[in-house]
């Protein structure tokens, strides 16, 4: 710990987002299994699950923590790599935290407005799209 | 004995001293497996930028998450170009993570008869969880006469 300097914080959330998705991965893992070795109806119904108001609003958790451990994990590149880079320790923690806001304001959007039986995904609406 | 050493010859003495290191460690140079653990960290993090925001974006933004049914994935994975993308998702962000996990069990575990239960436990883990999520995406087949049968059909409906 860096006694409450940015280091500290930006060292603190890196290892509790990083478990939070990894969590997430393992659980992730076992309902895609179920597609494979169980059958697309028991996929269907988790999917279900998934698709609930309060799963929304955990999966704007793990939105946040990829977000932050993407930006934060380049933070820490950087400083390895570039060694100057630690005069600005201060000013690229804020820049983690200023990127990962602005790029969770959209995204939560999208995965919160159905809640609220607005649909506003994809150019079929609602209906699956494929790339 | 190392006392009465440390005595005779002050200068030599050790005292605890802070040192200065940025970032999150240092680079290591053994080039054993923990210089290749600190690098695989960085390649398989950088990778995973656009892998995982790819694949968030196409999951909750693009198409939402109740859309990404059993017939949503027999169409997307008529594409092999989606399998091997899942597949190299998965290979890199299942060590990616639990190798991350084994560094702070690191920082905890002070024993070594814990960490060696404990690290084993995650190496199986790696195991098991790397072959369940292969096997489903590499041996995946539809259940025929469930789904639309083209890529067309589904995007259309």
């Amino acid at each position: 710990m860096y006694r409450g300097q940015s280091g500290q914080w930006s060292w603190l959330f890196h290892r509790i987002t990083g478990m939070g998705v990894l969590l997430f991965l393992l659980v992730h893992i076992v309902d895609i299994t179920l597609i494979g070795f169980v059958s697309g109806k028991v996929y269907d119904d988790a999917l279900r699950v998934f698709s609930t108001g309060i799963v929304r609003l955990v999966s704007l958790a793990l939105i946040a923590a990829v977000l932050y451990h993407a930006f934060n994990g380049v933070r820490i590149i950087l400083v390895d790599f570039w060694p100057a880079a630690h005069k600005f320790q201060r000013q690229m923690f804020i820049g983690v935290l200023v990127l990962t806001i602005a790029g969770f304001i959209p995204m939560g959007f999208f995965v919160v407005a159905p809640i609220f039986g607005h649909c506003p995904t994809g150019p079929n609406g609602c209906q699956p799209f494929l790339i | 004995m190392a006392t009465t050493q440390q005595e005779a010859s002050p200068q030599v003495r050790r005292k605890p001293r802070l040192v200065a290191a940025y970032g999150s460690s240092s680079k290591p140079t053994s080039g054993g497996w923990e210089t290749f653990s600190w690098y695989f960290l960085r390649v398989s993090g950088v990778a995973l930028i656009f892998l995982v925001i790819i694949h968030l974006l196409l999951m909750h933004v693009i198409n939402d998450v109740s859309a990404t049914t059993y017939c949503f994935v027999v169409a997307r994975y008529q594409n092999p170009f989606w399998r091997a993308y899942d597949l190299l998702l998965l290979t890199l962000a299942l060590p990616h993570g639990l190798n991350g996990l084994r560094i702070i069990t690191d920082d905890y575990l002070h024993s070594r008869g814990w960490r060696l239960v404990v690290q084993s436990g995650l190496f199986l883990s790696l195991l098991f969880f790397w072959l369940m999520g292969s096997m489903t995406i590499i041996t995946f087949q539809p259940t025929p006469g469930v789904c639309p049968t083209t890529h067309t059909a589904m995007v259309s409906r």
